[in-house]
C-alpha cells in the first residue's frame, strides 16, 4: 500500500467521525447547550477518570463479540441485522443457567458451558434466516431483523413466565452470586470478557485473511457464482456464516451478563447490535480497527451519559452522534466512489 | 440509392473532428464520419482502435473531448444516452445492457416517459412485430437474467429498434449467432436500410462486413486510415475488398497476411489436427444426460457422446439450446436429473467439483467476468480458485501466502499475463488478460477433461489466433478429451475432429470434420438432415 492510499485510507475513516462530532456540536449548539463542555465531559467521564476508563473498557466485551460476529457476517456478504434478538436470547439462557449451574459444578467448568451455550442459542436462532437465504434466495435483511423482534420478545416472554426469580418484585432472572461471575483483571473493575472479546475479533480477523475458510467465505460475499463455479458449498457456508456471527453475539450476551449484570431483568435490550454495525463498516472489516472504534465508541456511550446530564441533554442524544456518523460514512463513502469513477473514466 | 448523389440532408448524423482522450492514451483523434439514410456503414479496426469509443460517444455514454457532433444537419449535444435516445439513435452494446431480474417485455418498456401509462397489450404487439422482424422467439415474460448471451443480445437488437430509429448502431452484433441467424440479421438490417435507417456496424469480421455494408471504414489507433465507398465496393469483388481493408486495417502487409486468414475466416488449406486412436477407449462417455432447467432455460434432455483421448469435440448450436447446461454437468456445477457420465470408466455424475478437478477435470467458462472470476479479490487468489484449502499451497486449511503469490508469479510469466503485480485484483486488467489467468488456471498437463466455452470471444485477431492453435494441440494437455462450445462454426471447423449439433437440448447429429463438414453441420442446425 502506497502512501498515498494510506493517506486516503485514513481520511476516509477519520473525516466521517470528524463531521459527525462538528455537526453532534451544531445540534447541541441549537439546543442551547455548550458543545465544547458535552465532548470535555464526554473524554473526561468516559476516558480520564479511572472509573469511567474502566467502565469504558467493560462496555467493551460485549460489543467487540458482535463485532467479531459481524466481520464474519458481512464479509460473506450477509447482512446479519438480527444481532440485537441472538444477543438478549443467549444473555436470557445464560443469566437463567449460570446460577443455576453455579453451585452444581466448579467455576472453571460453568463458565465455558455457559458461553458454549450461548454460542449455541445465538447460532439455533440464525438457522431460520440462514436456511431462507440458502435454500430459497430470501433476503437476510428482512428475516434476520423479524427473527430479531421475535427474539426479543421470546426472551422477555422467557424471563416473565418462565426464568423469573420469585423473590423480586420487578420480572428478572435469578441473579449471579458476584464471585461466580467472571473474574476481574488485577485491580480493576474490568472482567476477563473483554479479552475475549479482543481475542474474538483478532481470531476472526486471522480466520478471514489466512484460512481456506475465511477465503471462501469472502468469495461467497463478493461473488456467489465464481463461489459455486469453483466449486465451493455455497449453501453451508452460508450456514457456516450465519453461525458463527449470530453465536459470536450470543457469547458476547453471556459476557455482558455474567461479567456485568448477573441477572437480566425484564424488557431489558440495550440494542448493542444495530450501535457496533457503523462501527464495523467504519473499519472496512479490520479486526485492529474494530478495536480502535470499539474503544472509542464505548468511551463515548459512557462518557456521554454523565455528559448529557451535566449539559442538560438527554442521553440517547449518543444515538444522535451515531446516526451523524452513519449519514456521513455515507456521504464520504459516495464521495469517494465518485472520486475513483472520474479518475477511472 | 445513389451515395456518391448523397446531398449533405442525406446525413443522419456526423462527426468532425472528434477527439477523446483518456488517460495515457487518445482514443479517438480527430475524427471525422458521416452516417447518411438508408445506407450500412461498417466500422473496422482491431481491438483499441477506437471504435467503442466512438460508439459511446454516438449513444450518449460519453463527452467528447473536442469536435462537433450534427445531427440532421443540426449541431448537437448528445450529453446523455437518454438524449441519443430521443433523437433516435439506438445501440446494441456487445456486452449486455439489460437489467437481468426484469422480464424481457419489462426491459424492452424500460425508458418510456413516466407519465405514460405501460400498456402490456401495445408493448406485446410491438415484441411480436420485432420477434417476427428478427425470426427470433424469446419467452416475454422469462426473466432476462435466465436466457442465454445469445438470446440476450436478440432481445438487445430488439430494444435498439423498439423507439424506430433514426440510427442503429451494431456493436459486434453477430459474435452470439449462428451462420443462419447472422443471415437473418443481414435481411432485418438491409429492410431497416431500405426504410431509410442509418446503420452503424462494428465488427472484427471482414466478410460479413463486406456482405453487409454499402460503405466500410478502417479505423486505427483512434484515427479514420481509410475509407471504401459504395461505387468501390461494387467494383471491387471480394478478395479485394478483404486484401484493402487488411491493408488499411495493419498498415503493414506482411503482418496482414497471417492475420487476414483469420479475418476472413480460415481461408486456405485446412488446420491440422493432430489423430486420434479410436482404438483405444473412450475418455468421456455421456449416456442420456438430462437436466432440469429454470422457466426461460434450456435444459438438456437425454445428452450421449464419446469423447476419446487426443480428440477435440466441438458443440455447435444457437445459444440457448443446452450448451451451458451441457458445460455446468460436465464440470461438475449443474446435478444430472438422469443418465450417467464416466471419466475414463469412472462414473462422475455424483461428484463436484472439487472432486471432479482433482480427477482432471477443467472448464474454462464463457462468463469470464461474471462467473469465472472473483473480481475484487486477487489475481493470485483467481489463479488457485478451485483450490482453496488443498495442499500444498494450503496446509492443514491455513493459507501459505507466499507459496501462493510465488505460484501465481510462476503462472503470470508462464502465460504471459500483463498485470502490475499478483496482488492486483483481478477485476482491473483487460478481458484478454482475464482470459490468460482462465486459461493459466485451467490448462495442465495433467488433465484429463477440458471443457471450453466460446474460447475466443471478445478476443483480438492475434489472440485468437493463439487460441485456436493452442486448442488444435490439446489446450496444454497431453492426452485429454476436449470438448470446445463455440456458435462460431468457423472456429469449430478450425480445431474439432468431429461436431456435434446441440438443439433445444438434444444431440441432433454429429459430423466428422471432413471438407462437407460446414455444410453438414448447417443442415444439421436448420433442421434440414438428421444425421444417421
Amino acid at each position: 500500500m502506497s502512501a498515498a492510499e494510506l493517506v486516503t485510507g485514513a481520511v476516509r475513516i477519520l473525516l466521517p467521525v470528524l463531521l459527525a462530532l462538528v455537526a453532534g456540536g451544531l445540534v447541541l449548539l441549537a439546543m442551547g447547550a455548550d458543545p465544547l463542555a458535552y465532548y470535555g465531559y464526554v473524554v473526561e467521564r468516559g476516558l480520564l477518570s479511572r472509573t469511567g476508563l474502566e467502565a469504558s473498557v467493560t462496555r467493551m466485551a460485549p460489543l467487540l463479540l458482535i463485532a467479531a460476529g459481524l466481520i464474519v457476517a458481512f464479509r460473506a456478504g450477509l447482512w446479519n441485522l438480527g444481532v440485537d434478538g441472538q444477543f438478549l436470547l443467549a444473555a436470557v439462557v445464560v443469566a437463567a443457567l449460570a446460577p443455576a449451574l453455579a453451585p452444581a459444578v466448579p467455576h472453571w467448568l460453568m463458565v465455558p458451558v455457559c458461553f458454549a451455550v450461548a454460542f449455541a442459542v445465538g447460532a439455533v436462532w440464525s438457522v431460520i434466516p440462514a436456511f431462507l437465504k440458502a435454500v430459497h434466495g430470501i433476503n437476510e435483511i428482512i428475516a434476520t431483523l423479524m427473527m430479531s423482534f421475535l427474539g426479543v420478545g421470546l426472551a422477555n416472554i422467557l424471563i416473565k413466565l418462565v426464568f423469573f426469580d420469585p423473590a423480586t418484585t420487578v420480572p428478572q432472572t435469578a441473579t449471579l452470586a458476584v464471585e461466580d461471575r467472571l473474574a476481574r483483571l488485577g485491580a480493576t473493575t474490568v472482567h476477563w470478557g473483554v479479552l475475549l472479546g479482543v481475542a474474538a475479533v483478532l481470531a476472526v480477523h486471522w480466520l478471514m485473511g489466512h484460512t481456506a475458510l475465511g477465503l471462501r467465505l469472502q468469495i461467497v460475499g463478493s461473488s456467489p457464482r465464481a463461489a459455486i463455479h469453483a466449486g465451493i458449498n455455497l449453501r453451508r457456508l452460508t450456514f457456516v456464516a450465519f453461525a458463527l456471527g449470530a453465536g459470536l453475539a450470543g457469547v458476547g450476551g453471556a459476557a455482558d451478563v455474567m461479567g456485568v449484570h448477573g441477572t437480566v431483568q425484564a424488557d431489558w435490550n440495550p440494542a448493542y447490535g444495530i450501535l457496533v454495525i457503523p462501527l464495523v463498516f467504519l473499519a472496512r472489516f479490520n479486526g485492529w480497527g474494530v478495536i480502535a472504534f470499539v474503544f472509542g465508541f464505548a468511551v463515548l456511550m459512557i462518557g456521554g451519559e454523565s455528559a448529557a446530564r451535566r449539559v442538560g441533554v438527554p442521553t440517547f442524544f449518543v444515538l444522535v452522534l451515531v446516526a451523524l456518523l452513519l449519514l456521513f460514512l455515507a456521504v464520504v463513502e459516495y464521495l469517494d466512489h465518485e472520486r475513483r469513477r472520474r479518475r477511472a473514466a | 440509392m445513389n451515395a456518391a448523389a448523397a446531398a449533405t440532408d442525406d446525413i443522419a448524423i456526423a462527426f468532425s473532428g472528434i477527439t477523446k482522450r483518456f488517460p495515457g492514451v487518445v482514443a479517438n483523434d480527430g475524427i471525422s464520419l458521416a452516417f447518411r439514410r438508408g445506407e450500412v456503414h461498417a466500422l473496422l479496426g482491431e481491438n483499441g482502435a477506437g471504435k467503442s469509443t466512438l460508439i459511446g460517444i454516438m449513444s450518449g455514454m460519453l463527452a467528447p473531448d473536442e469536435g462537433r457532433i450534427e445531427v440532421d444537419g443540426r449541431a448537437t449535444r448528445l450529453s446523455s444516452p437518454a438524449d441519443a435516445l430521443r433523437l433516435g439513435i439506438g445501440t446494441v452494446f456487445q456486452h449486455m445492457m439489460l437489467v437481468p431480474g426484469l422480464t424481457v417485455l419489462e426491459n424492452l418498456m424500460l425508458g418510456a416517459p413516466w407519465w405514460r401509462l405501460r400498456s402490456r397489450s401495445r408493448a406485446l404487439a410491438r415484441f411480436r412485430e420485432l420477434a417476427g422482424l428478427l425470426s427470433v422467439d424469446p419467452d416475454p415474460d422469462a426473466p432476462v437474467g435466465r436466457l442465454s448471451p445469445g438470446e440476450q443480445q436478440q432481445v438487445e437488437i430488439m430494444r435498439a429498434l423498439w423507439h424506430g430509429g433514426r440510427v442503429l448502431i451494431l456493436d459486434e452484433p453477430t459474435s452470439m449467432l449462428t451462420p443462419k441467424g447472422v443471415a437473418e440479421l443481414g435481411a432485418v438490417v438491409r429492410r431497416l436500410r431500405d426504410h431509410g435507417v442509418a446503420v452503424v456496424f462494428v465488427t472484427h469480421k471482414l466478410r460479413e462486413a463486406h456482405a453487409l455494408a454499402d460503405r466500410i471504414s478502417v479505423l486505427r489507433r483512434g484515427r479514420v486510415v481509410g475509407a471504401l465507398g459504395p461505387e468501390q465496393l461494387r467494383a471491387m469483388g471480394e478478395a479485394e475488398v478483404l486484401d484493402a481493408v487488411v491493408a488499411m486495417m495493419f498498415g503493414r502487409t506482411e503482418r496482414a497476411d497471417a492475420l487476414g486468414e483469420v479475418l476472413a475466416g480460415g481461408v486456405g488449406a485446412g488446420p491440422a489436427l493432430r489423430p486420434v486412436d479410436r482404438t483405444r477407449p473412450p475418455r468421456l462417455v455421456l449416456s442420456g444426460v438430462s437436466t432440469v432447467g429454470a422457466r426461460g432455460e434450456c435444459a438438456l434432455a437425454g445428452v450421449s457422446l464419446k469423447v476419446w483421448p487426443g480428440e477435440v469435440l466441438g458443440i455447435a448450436g444457437v445459444d440457448g439450446n443446452g450448451q451451458k447446461h451441457l458445460a455446468e454437468v460436465l464440470a461438475g456445477q449443474r446435478p444430472v436429473s438422469a443418465g450417467s457420465i464416466m471419466l475414463d470408466g469412472r462414473e462422475i455424475a455424483a461428484l463436484g467439483v472439487p472432486a471432479r478437478r482433482a480427477l482432471g477435470v477443467r472448464y474454462v467458462t464463457d462468463e469470464r467476468l461474471d462467473e469465472g472470476i472473483a473480481g475484487e479479490h486477487p489475481v493470485a487468489v483467481n489463479l488457485v480458485l478451485k483450490e482453496i484449502g488443498r495442499p500444498p499451497l494450503w496446509r492443514a486449511g491455513i493459507a501459505r501466502w507466499g507459496a501462493i503469490n510465488a505460484h501465481a508469479r510462476d503462472l503470470i510469466c508462464a502465460h504471459d499475463v500483463r498485470t502490475p503485480s499478483e496482488r492486483t485484483p483481478i477485476a482491473w486488467l483487460s478481458g484478454g488478460n482475464i482470459q490468460k489467468v482462465l486459461l493459466a488456471r485451467e490448462l495442465s498437463p495433467d488433465a484429463t477433461l477440458v471443457v471450453l466455452g466460446k474460447p475466443t470471444h471478445g478476443l483480438d485477431l492475434q489472440t485468437t489466433r493463439l487460441a485456436r492453435e493452442r486448442i488444435r494441440n490439446g489446450a496444454g494437455a497431453r492426452d485429454a478429451a476436449l470438448v470446445v462450445i463455440s456458435n462460431e462454426l468457423e472456429e469449430l471447423l478450425e480445431t474439432c475432429h468431429r461436431i456435434a449439433v446441440l438443439d433445444r437440448g438434444t444431440i441432433r447429429g454429429i459430423v466428422d470434420n471432413r471438407p462437407d463438414a460446414e455444410r453438414a453441420v448447417g443442415r444439421l442446425m436448420t433442421g434440414i438432415a438428421h444425421a444417421a
